[in-house]
């Protein structure tokens, strides 16, 4: 089992078949569809991802982005194909595969009239996390939230609330996290927190599939880059020596096909 | 263990959130008033035939009340950023399920218990209160568990406000005869009435049980 000590929760015990230890790879997708009627989102995408790594999502608005990490998390069920993350099937071992992955999405996921400590808390009870109260104050302190622990989330600024948002998703010390467009409404400030916790949860093993519209932003958080495009694959690449002009030209390319 | 803290822990959040956003209660308690009002009105209650208009009019109150309020507790959840928040953690949808019916008979009861008293000085009955609880809770329970699991189902779909009754309605009406009936027998005792009390609990077994069963599939993709 890997070390997740520094996130300060012991919610291993549960992950079971899922440990990361025994499996190299952390995601496996295979022939992946889906389909909103007949309107196809997703064309059969083939991706394999090993543990440990951080991954950049590209592509245009409607390319199939959050669908994809929607799927993963098991919110939007696939039309096709299957995938596994640490060896779980998404659909049928759902349940173990939330417990492993952490999710921020578009929207914040918070309840607007409870405090930030309460929706912390709430959340904890939904994953099961031990020592909570510990838990959520260190997550607190992490994303320079302490001072407005106690604020309801409706008076919260649109960073306050995204960075509210990440210390829900690391609650549960989860392995993997799949973030969409993490950035979204933090400042400078607010864009180097994320950048630590993130260096912070790779540091120790933890994986990383995050989307940005950014490609410098892609460039510089992550191991490889995979470009989508209208529901396909069209670029995967590690960023080792790939230049910012070439995966701005790669994009561009990709959008116009 | 887990499934019981994790129910109390919706259960205690939507309760909490209710008591600071006031969005149910007040609608659904002074919506219960009115309706009380104008069927006070609109009904010449002499003692005659107070007996037989009074039930069906609190029962209409009850009913029309409680769906304001099912249809809010889900709605809620989908409007302010979306069911995915609860559908994200790894928490068994019975849990979800059972957290939104034991709100929804609280929100539904607070309702009754502060529209009960006024009914009474209203219609001019006596309240009964001993007689009348059991009645009251199991048709509530009836009632919460077919409209938590249709407000769920109606929730997702834009015209919510005008599905949820026309699926509920339907539903119900065996829970509602019952429990008129049965409020019925306590103003104006009838001989060779049948077992009202014993037909609620059936349904609500019924509708416990299949809500329970198919609430997973209503509520994920």
């Amino acid at each position: 089992m890997r070390n997740f000590a520094h996130l300060g929760t012991n919610n291993g015990e549960e992950y079971g078949r899922g440990d990361p230890a025994s499996s190299m790879v952390f995601l496996e997708v295979k022939g992946l569809k889906k389909s909103f009627g007949l309107k196809p989102v997703l064309r059969s995408i083939d991706l394999t991802l090993s543990g440990g790594e951080r991954v950049a999502l590209l592509g245009a608005n409607g390319a199939g982005k959050t669908t994809l990490l929607r799927i993963l998390v098991g919110l939007t069920k696939p039309s096709a194909g299957s995938a596994c993350i640490d060896g779980l099937d998404i659909v049928q071992d759902a349940q173990q595969v939330r417990h492993l992955v952490g999710f921020v999405a578009h929207q914040p996921y918070l309840y607007d009239e409870l405090t930030a400590l309460e929706n912390l808390y709430f959340f904890g009870k939904m994953y099961t996390v031990k020592n909570i109260q510990e838990r959520a104050s260190l997550l607190l302190d992490k994303v320079g939230l302490e001072k407005s622990a106690r604020e309801r989330v409706a008076v919260l600024s649109r960073g306050q609330v995204q960075r509210l948002s990440l210390a829900r998703a690391l609650l549960h010390s989860p392995h993997h996290l799949l973030l969409d467009e993490p950035d979204t409404g933090l400042d400078q400030k607010g864009r180097d927190l994320v950048e630590a916790l993130l260096a912070e949860h790779t540091a120790h093993g933890g994986t990383i599939l995050f989307t940005t519209h950014q490609l410098e932003r892609a460039l510089q958080l992550s191991d490889s880059i995979i470009m989508l495009n209208k529901g396909r694959i069209v670029f995967q690449q590690k960023t080792v020596n790939l230049e910012l002009d070439k995966v701005q030209r790669t994009y561009q390319e990709a959008m116009v096909s | 263990m887990i499934f019981l803290e994790q129910v109390i822990a919706i259960l205690w959040k939507d309760v909490r959130y209710e008591l600071r956003s006031k969005q149910m209660w007040t609608g659904m308690g002074l919506f219960a008033l009115l309706v009380l009002v104008i069927f006070n009105f609109a009904f010449d209650l002499r003692v005659d035939n107070k007996a037989a208009v009074a039930p069906g009019a609190l029962w209409v109150a009850f009913v029309f009340a409680s769906l304001l309020g099912l249809g809010r507790t889900i709605a809620a959840e989908r409007e302010i950023g979306s069911m995915d928040r609860l559908l994200l953690c790894p928490v068994d949808r019975k849990a979800i399920y059972l957290a939104k019916l034991l709100g929804n008979m609280l929100f539904i009861g607070v309702v009754e218990i502060v529209a009960l008293p006024i009914f009474a000085a209203l219609f001019n009955v006596p309240l009964f209160v001993g007689a009348l609880l059991p009645i009251v809770l199991l048709s509530t329970l009836g009632i919460a568990a077919v409209g938590t699991l249709f407000s769920a189902m109606a929730a997702a779909t834009r015209a919510r406000e005008l599905l949820l009754p026309i699926l509920v309605f339907p539903l119900i009406v065996p829970i509602v005869i019952g429990a008129v009936r049965a409020t019925g027998t306590l103003l104006a005792p009838a001989v060779n009435e049948p077992p009202w009390l014993g037909l609620i609990a059936a349904f609500d077994v019924i509708f416990l049980t299949v809500s329970m069963l198919t609430f997973e599939y209503v509520i994920e993709e």
